[in-house]
């Protein structure tokens, strides 16, 4: 080792700008990351009726800055899956899950990817929250259009007031 | 139906079938599972029941002969069906695969199997075609247990 010494540097001055975005990195990321939701719809079923007419025209999920589908996983944050999912399905929709960069979010669309719904037998999976964690559910069979703009709404809200770690211990 | 092609066919296998009912509008042939390619092999040559439409089975628990193998058979020529029945035990549910005949029993036949695990001699991939590689037992047995799950992917601790 040599002799020399690693400055240590002074604290940077005080600038009150600089301190409202420290205090409010939070905030501000929030903001950003819950109007620029690129959804991945995992679309199996039925209930992707009610995907594109919630997406579309009418009811235009584009108001909400969560509009444009990521037909990749890689490219998009929040997955939406939307229909039944079955024990034979659970393996792709497990891998579309891991393949997603973090942060992610997931919407059980309808009651089939919530519960299971009606299909309680041997071949559905009786929820996908017991593959994958899911932050909003959607109720309904299908879901009104309604139903899923509050549900993105209210899934925008609790990334507004999330926590943001924008780099991790892992990392 | 047509009565007067229904006389034919009723015709035709009196020396197998003595009657020929009619369920639903469509004639029913009970046949012995040893007929079961002969009489398809008839009925789509000499009457032009040219189109499979399904193969499937019902489970009655407790019958000796257990399994009951259902085939509609079309007629795109007469626009008229006809179902084929024919019983199988437990213990040895097998019966003649339509291959030969209608190239289409191929991924009927590989369902039927799935789901109640009757064997079609003559079809040789009866691979998984609706379940999964390592799913145990036939789900539309009625003995099959109705909340029994077989996940592929672990649950996650919740």
């Amino acid at each position: 080792m040599s002799g020399k010494t690693i400055p240590i540097l002074a604290a940077p001055p005080k600038v009150p700008t600089f301190d409202y975005f420290t205090t409010k990195k939070d905030e501000l990321v929030g903001w950003a990351r819950k109007f620029s939701l690129f959804p991945y719809p995992f679309v199996t079923a039925c209930c992707g009726m009610e995907f594109m007419s919630v997406s579309s025209t009418l009811y235009d999920t584009d108001r909400f800055g969560a509009a444009l589908p990521r037909f990749t996983p890689r490219q998009a944050d929040l997955l939406m899956v939307v229909g039944t999912v079955t024990h034979k399905q659970a393996p792709v929709l497990a891998r579309v899950y891991e393949q997603m960069c973090e942060p992610k979010w997931v919407m059980a669309f309808g009651v089939c990817a919530t519960s299971g719904g009606f299909y309680d037998n041997y071949a559905v999976v009786q929820g996908i929250d017991k593959i994958i964690p899911v932050d909003v559910y959607v109720p309904g069979c299908p879901p009104r259009p309604e139903t899923v703009i509050d549900a993105i709404m209210q899934l925008q809200a609790r990334i507004g007031g999330d926590h943001h770690v924008i780099v991790k211990g892992d990392f | 139906m047509d009565a007067n092609l229904l006389e034919r066919i009723r015709h035709r296998l009196m020396p197998t079938a003595t009657e020929l009912p009619v369920a639903h509008g469509i004639p029913v042939l009970a046949l012995e599972p040893g007929q079961w390619l002969a009489s398809a092999r008839m009925l789509r040559d000499e009457f032009a029941f040219d189109m499979l439409l399904d193969v499937t089975a019902v489970d009655w628990p407790g019958q000796p002969l257990r399994f009951e193998v259902v085939a509609h058979l079309y007629s795109t020529r007469d626009l008229v069906r006809v179902r084929l029945k024919a019983r199988v035990s437990e213990g040895a549910p097998v019966i003649a695969s339509l291959l030969p005949l209608y190239p289409g029993a191929a991924f009927l036949e590989r369902e039927c199997h799935d789901m109640f695990g009757v064997v079609f001699d003559g079809n040789a991939d009866l691979r998984p075609i609706l379940l999964y590689e390592g799913f145990v037992g036939h789900p539309l047995r009625k003995d099959y247990p109705k909340r029994r799950e077989q996940p592929l992917v672990r649950y996650r601790n919740t």
